[in-house]
């Protein structure tokens, strides 16, 4: 026994670095693996207040380009105003119906709510943003995030009270399901954390014809995002020799560097989805 | 000043600058990543005990960890040099000239020699850990070392401005006064 404690006594630094070490190792596998950490919360909960108060200062100097931007989705959406078609048919009357107690009424699927970036980072092989917009606003896991021009940025991973933080595409754990908008063929969307302007696609099968330029939106078939907005243009087109697939290189429309005003888009049908897939999951292994 | 109020400033202005400038920098290249923050590590006063020196490199590392979204692979890569520093400093300088004469190590104290083998070892250490524990996830060997090549160079140059930019006056103690 009092060898026991003269070795402890002999190599107690060398025990406590043991010990830091563990914890150490323990908080980042553990955060790798469920975007959870101790302490997490409180602690973006004061980063998030000295971020915000930097990012007050770093704000000026993007304004340009921030405001071209929201000039631009302004530009789409006065395009679609109902007042910029004419009716050719001149007996017609066009009447909106707002009332929503109708049998074809429409059901809301995408609720989008507008957050500040307060933090974020290109240059790391796992990028994350934080947003000035928590738990309290609204702001779950798995919400998409797309930019004030409405292009795709990524997914929310983590949210304490005030702020959340989102796995940003340039991300090597981030998978999302893009299309190439001229035919409609899916395949996911991944990073191989070389250069923070292009993203890799893959499972899109050879025989559909892709050119450089064509443009990748995100897919009907994402949980996450809605459908039809901007990721980027097809850079470069290898081929995957093994799997007979395309290996897309797509480039960003996002400038991941200045990402500023987002929007923090809900499927607010995502639970019953999910649960629909779990179900028949179920189902089917009942069956066999 | 006092040390204790001296390094907790010196502490938030690494982190700071870690955080705001380094981190901001526009991406050059996916091997190079600025690091300078675990300076502070090596800049504390040789007086400190060993154990001292494990707590406070795990809470450098823990800090910046928490603004950078990654818990816990800063804080393994701190109590790493703060665990090895000793042995470095123990390596690199007879105890009886400087230790005893300066409070800190420096270039001044130790010779540019010695200081910049020790900021090295160090800096290669903290490197080959912490991409030792990114690349674990993800990538291949030869990228590996690379990165850990190419970042610790850029590190070294940091360290070289930050010391001709800054030098730190430190009296020289002796018997008399």
């Amino acid at each position: 026994m009092r060898n026991v404690f003269l070795f402890i006594q002999r190599y107690f630094v060398f025990l406590v670095f043991l010990i830091l070490q563990g914890i150490a190792l323990w908080m980042l596998f553990s955060y790798n693996r469920f975007h959870q950490a101790a302490f997490l919360g409180i602690a973006s909960e004061v980063t998030g207040t000295i971020n915000t108060r930097v990012d007050k200062v770093d704000d000026y100097f993007h304004l340009s380009e921030e405001n071209r931007r929201l000039h631009r989705m302004n530009d789409s959406l006065l395009n679609t105003l109902q007042s910029n078609f004419v009716k050719t048919d001149t007996s017609a009357k066009l009447v909106t119906d707002s009332t929503r107690f109708d049998t074809v009424a429409a059901i809301r699927r995408y609720l989008s709510r507008d957050a500040k970036v307060v933090y974020n980072s290109v240059n790391r092989e796992n990028n994350y943003l934080q947003l000035n917009r928590g738990a309290v606003g609204g702001i779950r896991d798995n919400m998409a995030v797309i930019n004030s021009a409405g292009e795709a940025v990524g997914v929310v991973v983590n949210v304490s009270p005030n702020f959340s933080q989102v796995m940003s595409l340039l991300h090597v754990k981030s998978r999302v399901t893009a299309a190439i908008k001229k035919t409609g063929d899916y395949g996911t969307l991944e990073w191989d954390a070389r250069d923070p302007r292009l993203l890799t696609l893959k499972g899109i099968p050879r025989n559909v014809e892709v050119k450089q330029g064509d443009t990748v939106i995100t897919s009907v078939y994402s949980y996450n995002f809605p459908p039809g907005f901007m990721v980027g243009t097809v850079a470069a087109i290898q081929t995957e020799k093994a799997s007979g697939f395309y290996l897309l290189k797509v480039r960003t429309a996002v400038n991941f560097n200045s990402i500023q005003q987002v929007f923090v888009v809900e499927n607010l049908q995502r639970n019953e989805q999910l649960k629909l897939e779990q179900d028949t999951e179920q189902k089917i292994e009942q069956k066999k | 000043m006092s040390d204790l109020v001296k390094n907790i400033i010196r502490l938030v202005l690494f982190i700071l600058v870690q955080v705001y400038v380094l981190d901001k920098i526009p991406h050059l290249h996916r091997f190079i990543v600025p690091y300078l923050y675990y300076l502070f590590i090596l800049w504390l006063p040789f007086s400190i005990p060993r154990l001292g020196l494990l707590a406070l490199g795990f809470l450098c590392g823990l800090l910046l960890d928490y603004f950078k979204m990654t818990p816990g692979l800063h804080t393994a890569a701190c109590v790493l040099v703060a665990y090895a520093r000793p042995f470095i400093i123990n390596l690199l300088t007879a105890k009886e000239t400087t230790e005893f004469n300066y409070h800190e190590p420096s270039p001044r104290g130790m010779g540019w020699g010695p200081y910049m083998v020790y900021a090295f070892i160090l800096t290669l250490l903290h490197h080959s850990y912490l991409t030792g524990l990114e690349w674990l996830q993800f990538g291949t060997f030869l990228n590996l070392l690379i990165k850990i090549l190419a970042t610790t160079a850029i590190s070294m140059l940091l360290i070289f401005t930050v010391e001709l930019l800054f030098p730190r006056r430190m009296k020289y103690r002796t018997n008399t006064a």
